[in-house]
């Protein structure tokens, strides 16, 4: 017996040698041969790149915005983080962004950003991003790159299956990663098993503005719940959940939440879940939430929603269906047509691939293998399209081509294998640099795939880079995928984890790209329309400063009568009215940060002086040759 | 000495007595326009309705900072930017050189031009429905006087701004350089390239201007010896 595990450890280590020797062997070849690989991610200066990628900026909270192919970063964009660069989170207009019903958060973990879609397609309008710690979907609109929403979602534990969008952004779905009483009481852990659940929810969208409403919640058995893709074409109004811990393991997860040979996919019909809430089939909890918007006034709103709508999974016949999945299921992903539903099984030696078409005849039939807390379980040979056999090890994600290919992240071999769809044949495969998670094809996850290359979003880098300490550098790879051998052309380095990604072509955003908001437009309780009405209003020991700035000066640049604990607001508007000209302001001592105010714009900041004393205030934004005498001072008596 | 020029030309036989057609018209009532001509000043004068459509004249900035194009188009009753606030723009700009601001308010003969432009255009029209030449001639002298006033105004205004600065709140001061636009063509004012030229507009009041001339022009050569009267 002993003798035995041993040879299987010996063969264990040399199979680990092998993909050693491989992936050294490839890296090695790569060396000087790139072949036409520079021309191919190329922009020459002046020209533009032809895809905007938008990556996760991971734990940093963020959304990073990088142009394909070249690879080069545009913008960072602030939406669960506090970002002094822009005064995002620190001015008033911004910080109500930020609130949760635990207060003020200026973190979070974002993981999956997703464009809104119509029929299925990008339209260039929104993005989207989940906060994964404290639960939470914000919308970044693409015409201004800024945060304009967030919402939390009530009843979770954690928002990781999320912002997935139905095809024509009617919803975005939000699952919870963690399993937890709910509503959230003081019980045992380890009564996990009578006491925790799930929730998914469907956030309305608005289809003109955007604004975001928890339209009701569906209460599922207590488990994981990871990634979400939503059905379309034939499998519209359908939307499908992997999970994981069937086993409902409160301890030792890594061990105890690996037992069973099968977890699941939750298949979830959306539709039916309007049709149980138009009969009154749902019930009302009560809950206390934030939701928090940019108003007409691009001021921050944050208001508490105290109900939601729950639906009961157990006593909702037709609701969900359980389809079994190979061995702790990561990615969850539905190809262009619609009809085949991949789970990347990250312990599975195999890709699992599920038929729409063979799930709703499994449905009709009746070929259940028992049930799970009330729901259906149905036969894994019954729903079953395929399998992708020996894909390599530990698939998590797949995107599509468009031209009838599935391309898979192996996280522990860190490779992309490509296979195709309906005969699951592996045709090739191509290192990555180290452990790759997500994958990204533009407009992979849609109907119709841009195609053309294929984002490797790696969570090591080790020797790729210049070793900056032991924190090193994370990193997105470009991979062509037009021709039948896919070729690596780039890597380039990240900000925070690149968890996941999506691009679109340039075309849909940049003639939308807004250039400077109408003065005339600026509705902010707090703005001047010029500088003549530039002054400053003591109101007990509140002091509003209401200025305007404009090359190269702010008015007023004196300011008297400030006295050591009064809160002063800046209120600054931006008067320019042109293109790329934002202005700067900063004063010393604040315990907040400087304002990056747009033209056209308003925004406050808060300061409180502790000392009397003669303070400088200036410009942080370089706006003209007269930058450096843009300035001025504030006088504080005691 | 036209004249003589347009008697060697073949064209000319057109106007010629032996012409039948011409000649009833021609003859039966000297001094009046043919039909032809008087429809093209007819449509000339209708034509100065474009000046309501379209502007007049337009200066262009041109400097490496502005990729995406700044200028200005003087319309007849207003000035506007060539782009969404490029007014504004201009008028930030100009206030390092110690420019005055160009309010479109505050410039009378922008409420006077429409006026202006009304009057001539129902004189055209008097003038073709009349048929007569001299109302005609009558009409293009008034029409070159009002050009004439125009790009006089327009470079009186061009040099004041150009000239009179605020000495003592410019920003940047260069001896002896003023910031006068061109009357028409380009000319360097620091780190800008000013281009200066008719607008639409502009080129169909050209245009509507070379069609009445050609028109006279051609009733003078039409009734050679009461052409050679008037002279």
């Amino acid at each position: 017996m002993f003798h035995r595990s041993l040879t299987f450890t010996t063969a264990g280590f040399v199979c680990l040698l092998m993909i050693g020797l491989i992936t050294g062997c490839a890296k090695n070849k790569e060396v000087g041969g790139f072949g036409d690989a520079p021309a191919k991610v190329y922009v020459a200066p002046g020209s533009y790149d032809e895809f905007y990628a938008f990556m996760s900026g991971g734990f940093s909270g963020q959304v990073s915005v990088y142009g394909l192919p070249s690879g080069r970063l545009f913008r960072v964009i602030p939406v669960f983080s506090q970002d002094p660069e822009k005064g995002y989170g620190y001015s008033e207009e911004t910080k109500p962004l930020l609130m949760t019903s635990h207060g003020f958060i200026p973190w979070d973990d974002a993981h999956h950003p997703q464009l809104s879609v119509t029929d299925g397609q990008t339209d260039g309008r929104w993005l989207f991003i989940n906060g994964n710690n404290t639960p939470r979907v914000a919308r970044i609109d693409l015409s201004t790159f800024e945060t304009v929403e967030t919402i939390e979602i009530p009843n979770s534990g954690g928002n990781h299956g999320s912002p997935f969008l139905t095809p024509n952004t009617e919803y975005v779905v939000a699952s919870t990663r963690f399993s937890v009483p709910i509503p959230q009481r003081d019980v045992p852990i380890n009564s996990y098993k009578e006491n925790f659940k799930g929730t998914i929810s469907y956030i309305k969208v608005d289809s003109a503005t955007g604004r975001m409403n928890v339209a009701f919640q569906i209460l599922v058995p207590g488990i994981n719940y990871d990634l979400s893709r939503s059905g379309k074409g034939p499998s519209h109004g359908w939307s499908f959940f992997s999970s994981y811990n069937s086993e409902q393991a409160n301890t030792q997860l890594e061990v105890n939440a690996s037992q069973n040979d099968k977890d699941f996919i939750a298949a979830v019909n959306w539709k039916l879940a309007e049709e149980l809430i138009a009969q009154g089939k749902g019930k009302s909890w009560s809950v206390s939430y934030c939701h928090n918007y940019v108003d007409a006034a691009d001021v921050g709103q944050s208001e508490v929603i105290t109900d939601v709508t729950v639906l009961n999974a157990a006593e909702n016949p037709g609701l969900v269906y359980f389809l079994p999945t190979p061995k702790s299921p990561h990615g969850c992903d539905v190809d262009p047509s619609g009809e085949y539903i991949v789970a990347g099984g990250k312990l599975a030696a195999l890709i699992p691939v599920h038929s729409f078409t063979k799930f709703k005849a499994a449905i009709e039939n009746q070929e259940f293998d028992g049930e799970f807390e009330g729901i259906p379980i149905l036969r894994y040979e019954s729903v079953l399209a395929g399998e992708v056999k020996e894909p390599g090890l530990g698939p998590l994600h797949t995107e599509f081509d468009g031209q009838g290919y599935g391309y898979t992240s192996m996280f522990l071999s860190s490779e992309i294998v490509k296979w195709k769809l309906g005969t699951w044949e592996v045709v090739d495969r191509i290192p990555t640099y180290y452990s790759i998670g997500h994958l990204m094809i533009p407009g992979g996850d849609t109907k119709q795939p841009y195609g053309k290359y294929v984002v490797a979003l790696n969570k090591i880098t080790k020797d790729r880079y210049l070793p900056t300490g032991p924190e090193l550098v994370q990193a997105a790879q470009l991979i062509d995928i037009t021709g039948d051998k896919m070729k690596l052309l780039l890597d380039f380095p990240t900000i925070g984890e690149p968890h996941y990604a999506q691009a679109c072509p340039a075309t849909l955003i940049r003639e939308r790209s807004v250039r400077w908001y109408p003065l005339n437009e600026n509705h902010n309780p707090h703005a001047i329309k010029a500088e003549g009405e530039a002054r400053v209003v003591r109101d007990g020991k509140t002091v509003h400063i209401y200025m305007s700035t404009i090359r190269t000066h702010f008015a007023p640049d004196n300011i008297e009568g400030i006295k050591v604990g009064d809160k002063v607001y800046f209120h600054v508007t931006n008067l320019e009215q042109d293109w790329d000209v934002p202005h700067g302001f900063s004063v010393m001592g604040a315990t907040t940060s400087e304002l990056l105010i747009m033209p056209g714009q308003t925004r406050t900041i808060l300061w409180e002086p502790k000392k009397p004393g003669v303070i400088p205030f200036y410009c942080t934004d370089f706006c003209s040759a007269l930058h450096q005498e843009m300035q001025g001072w504030i006088r504080v008596s005691s | 000495m036209q004249l003589a020029s347009a008697q060697g030309d073949p064209a000319s036989y057109t106007g010629s007595p032996h012409r039948p057609s011409l000649k009833q018209a021609g003859q039966t009532q000297r001094g009046h326009m043919s039909v032809w001509s008087r429809i093209l000043v007819a449509l000339a004068a209708l034509a100065l309705a474009f000046t309501y459509y379209f502007p007049l004249w337009e200066i262009t900035l041109d400097a490496p900072q502005y990729p995406e194009g700044l200028g200005m188009e003087i319309w007849i009753n207003q000035i506007q930017g060539q782009h969404e606030g490029d007014l504004n723009k201009i008028n930030n700009l100009n206030h390092y050189i110690g420019m005055k601001k160009i309010v479109p308010e505050s410039i009378p003969e922008l409420g006077i031009m429409p006026w202006v432009m009304r009057a001539l255009m129902i004189l055209g029209l008097v003038a073709a429905i009349v048929g007569k030449r001299s109302f005609l001639l009558a009409w293009i002298a008034i029409f070159v006087l009002v050009c004439v006033a125009g790009l006089v105004d327009f470079y009186l205004w061009g040099y004041d701004y150009g000239h009179n600065l605020d000495t003592e709140h410019a920003i940047i001061k260069v001896p002896g350089l003023s910031y006068q636009p061109p009357l028409i063509g380009t000319k360097n004012l620091l780190n800008f390239k000013a281009i200066s030229l008719p607008g639409a507009a502009g080129w169909v009041v050209i245009l509507a201007l070379s069609s009445a001339s050609g028109a006279w022009l051609y009733e003078v050569v039409r009734h050679r010896k009461g052409a050679v009267n008037v002279a």
